[in-house]
């Protein structure tokens, strides 16, 4: 099938401002979204410059928005959007050129919740696993899955506007950590989150859920911190 | 001179090996870490079903199996003091994990939950053991994230996509490294006392293939031009279930909590090729197995590919055929729904991908390629060793993917290349950190940077009349078709000359991105070059090794042949060619015998 592809494009070594740059050709229903990507820049134009790796929805390098949405283009097919495809980069985040966006404040961002294991007591007598049974491990299963590809934080109306906010990714991680039933830092990475750059701000837009390639629900999960703010709980 | 950074050890690559080389460099001496990706986006993110490890928390195991398997698999290839290593390293490495918080599925008393994986046997009985240690089917993810967290807690230094374009080497030692900062187009020069290469495979060499785009080979090629050699090259994996026509991986775990292969008449047909562990045999043997059904006209609608079954119904009957049963011996059965919660993943990408559900549909799999037995040669310390009597390059490490122990030999156990990032990224780590506590800088060359510079020149100002894109195209097709699966010598010959007209051809590639900031086309043009010289190696080294032993099937020497090919292959870059020598396999409790599951 034919499709039209409608890039955002902006080089600041040459660009006076950004621009759209329009490519047909033909391709199959079954492509993904970064097939054409490569396509393009195989035999239209080799400057046209984007992240990729995994090319399967685990790796988080190509979050981009596609026809106004926020997913992995990798992980997005052609019979999912249809024929008539505009991509631009993550909003949000400064453009370094064209889709490729400047990532440190979203790293720096994840930096603040304490995002590692913390356990300072003694291991078990016999220096095995810490014991944890299966339903604890299920309290944290769906932040477990994060991948770290920004496309929950720059769907959110919050972090558009303040960038100081931490944003779902960096919630997304503080929950995984504060209900891991191991772990002996929840109350100060609740303290972390209770600041005004903290879960305050969530505004149940949900366009964090929507975003999330990896389906986890993350508007649910910071609500679940908000009541462990107020009730002291863990459960 | 601009940008020049100075540091005890430089690891390159922040995979599972290079961020644990990392951790435990750090702790000994002043230590960077640069990747051409951001961490959390390295390829060991993609990895599934798990890390192997005898604790036996569900049946009786113990690390002398492990060990074996490990030998068996390799099909006798491997160094067996050093698989012996790993594998009584084993638990302690998983424990390790489990202590810097790494979330691992648990059994009912609250242990780490084990389930079975390809050529992981209890030795007494031949059948499948529970070995392989997992968090759902992103083991690889959760390994990746926990040590990222743990590298940032204890305050390793990351240079985050930095390419690395070359090694330095004064006085025959480890001088540092030249890198690229993607951002700017920046050169940097790291002047170290010791260098850990860390950078993983190379399977973007062929067509279909589970690996992501960043698996090129850099650090192998860039050696390899700097005049150290690659040992066992030829051997590399093709993972018996890959995604048809994308090559996305689909874990062996799916086979190992009781899917099947189904051919095109409907017929289970491992029992046929594996009688004893049926579809969990070793990868090499399943992957010949899928090919040999297709061969002979029983694929499915005649095609190339073959059906994974994992319906519940399915799983429930052919455990029930197979005998299997639950640690309390009630029989073998999964839901759907414990099935989703144990293989998340797969049965997303089966939706996403090809519109299957896996819980009510067969899944259309083929053979992908996958690992990178080969690499660059070390000893069990990480040492990078570089001729037949093993003498160590001074300063000089690799771990990982990229390195070859040799643990794998010529078929690694799935499971087994996590573990090897673990336990040999610990061990290179703190090898480099003794090493340059006691060794001094070597001077830097009066000018690091020029065989950079002019890596990079040569590609903005080539004649234009090749595009980059119909090589790399090509080179994936020639590897794939021909020096793939089954391999014969007309069909390498043949491989071994289009590579040299691709190579000629690279010559007149031109980047047309004449930007410093992230310029996609340059790099990705320096990776193809990276390919094609590693893609040389593995043709030549397959066509030398006339016999068939584990991933290397040649159909003009259908047997294994260990009077003549038990041992090492060692390939040189000379004189625009390739040199190839032998060293001996080294042997302790296991002496090479029939292979059979």
């Amino acid at each position: 099938m034919q499709v039209t592809l409608k890039i955002f494009r902006y080089n600041p070594e040459v660009d006076k401002k950004i621009h759209y740059e329009t490519y047909n050709f033909e391709a199959q229903e079954t492509d993904r979204i970064l097939d054409l990507l490569e396509h393009v820049k195989g035999y239209f134009d080799g400057t046209l410059s984007f992240r990729r790796s995994c090319a399967h929805g685990v790796c988080g390098s190509d979050a981009m928005r596609i026809n106004g949405r926020n997913m992995l283009a990798c992980k997005v097919l052609v019979r999912d959007v249809g024929g008539q495809i505009t991509i631009e980069p993550l909003l949000g985040l400064k453009i370094q050129k064209d889709l490729i966006v400047d990532m440190e404040p979203f790293f720096d961002n994840y930096k603040k919740v304490l995002p590692w294991f913390i356990n300072d007591s003694p291991l078990p007598a016999d220096e095995r696993e810490r014991l944890q049974s299966p339903q604890q491990r299920a309290r944290f299963d769906d932040t477990t899955k994060c991948i770290l590809c920004a496309a929950c934080t720059t769907s959110c109306p919050t972090f558009w506007a303040n960038d100081d906010y931490l944003g779902p990714a960096a919630i997304v991680t503080a929950h995984r950590f504060i209900y891991d039933s191991r772990d002996e830092a929840a109350a100060e990475r609740l303290h972390i989150l209770s600041e005004t750059s903290g879960v305050a701000r969530c505004h149940t837009a949900y366009n964090c859920t929507l975003a999330c390639p990896r389906e986890i629900e993350i508007t649910r999960a910071i609500g679940e911190l908000k009541m462990s703010m107020i009730t002291g709980k863990l459960d | 001179m601009p940008n020049v950074h100075q540091f005890d050890v430089v690891v390159v690559g922040a995979g599972g090996a290079g961020l644990m080389a990392g951790l435990y460099s750090s702790r000994g001496a002043k230590t960077a870490v640069i990747s051409k990706l951001y961490p959390t986006r390295s390829h060991t993110g993609a990895a599934q079903g798990g890390i192997s490890a005898a604790f036996g928390n569900l049946e009786e195991d113990k690390p002398e199996w492990h060990t074996y398997d490990s030998v068996k698999g390799s099909d006798y290839l491997g160094d067996q003091d050093a698989i012996e290593f790993m594998c009584e390293e084993a638990p302690q490495a998983v424990l390790e994990l489990e202590h810097m918080g790494l979330p691992f599925d648990r059994t009912p008393e609250g242990r780490i939950s084990q389930r079975p994986f390809g050529g992981h046997t209890n030795n007494v009985t031949g059948k499948p053991v529970r070995r392989a240690c997992h968090a759902a089917d992103r083991t690889g993810h959760m390994i990746l994230q926990t040590l990222y967290q743990q590298c940032l807690k204890n305050k390793v230094t990351f240079f985050d996509e930095y390419q690395v374009l070359d090694f330095l080497i004064v006085n025959r030692r480890t001088a540092g490294i030249v890198a690229v900062e993607l951002a700017t187009g920046e050169f940097h020069t790291f002047h170290a006392k010791a260098v850990i290469f860390a950078t993983g495979g190379h399977g973007r060499i062929f067509e279909v293939t589970s690996n992501a785009y960043a698996y090129t080979g850099d650090g192998a090629a860039l050696l390899l031009r700097r005049g150290i050699p690659l040992e066992d090259m030829e051997f590399f994996q093709f993972h018996p279930t890959g995604i048809y026509k994308l090559g996305i991986l689909i874990t062996e775990g799916v086979r190992g909590e009781g899917g099947v292969l189904i051919n095109g008449k409907g017929e289970r047909f491992m029992p046929k090729y594996a009688p004893t562990v049926k579809d969990l045999a070793s990868r090499d043997v399943v992957s010949r197995a899928i090919y040999t059904e297709i061969r002979e006209g029983r694929g499915v609608n005649s095609s190339n590919y073959v059906w994974l079954d994992a319906r519940p119904e399915s799983i429930a009957r052919y455990a029930a055929e197979d005998g299997r049963t639950n640690p309390d011996g009630s029989p073998y059965v999964l839901s759907g729904e414990q099935l989703l919660a144990k293989v998340p993943d797969i049965i997303d990408f089966c939706r996403v991908y090809l519109g299957v559900d896996p819980l009510t549909q067969m899944m259309p799999t083929q053979p992908t390629a996958h690992y990178t037995m080969g690499g660059i040669p070390t000893n069990k310390f990480g040492e990078v060793v570089i001729d037949e009597s093993n003498a160590v390059f001074p300063g000089l490490y690799a771990a990982g993917e990229c390195a070859c122990v040799s643990v794998h030999g010529a078929n690694r156990l799935g499971t087994n290349s996590l573990l090897d990032l673990i336990v040999f990224g610990k061990h290179a780590g703190l090898k480099a950190a003794e090493y340059a506590q006691q060794a001094d800088f070597e001077p830097l060359p009066p000018d690091p940077q020029a065989d950079s510079r002019a890596q990079f020149e040569k590609l903005r100002n080539g004649s234009g009349k090749e595009n980059a894109f119909d090589i790399t195209t090509e080179m994936k097709k020639v590897m794939f078709d021909l020096v793939g699966i089954y391999r014969n010598e007309k069909g390498m010959q043949e491989a071994i000359t289009k590579l040299d007209q691709l190579k000629e051809r690279f010559q007149h590639v031109k980047v047309t991105d004449r930007g410093r900031i992230f310029n996609t086309e340059l790099f990705h043009t320096w990776e193809l070059g990276n390919m094609l010289d590693v893609s040389e190696v593995v043709a030549k080294c397959a066509l030398n090794r006339r016999e068939s032993r584990g991933g290397h099937s040649r159909e003009d020497f259908p047997n294994r042949d260990d009077s003549d090919w038990l041992k090492h292959t060692l390939a040189w870059q000379k004189n625009g060619g390739v040199e190839i020598r032998y060293k001996p396999v080294v042997i302790t409790k296991y002496p090479p015998k029939e292979r059979v599951y």
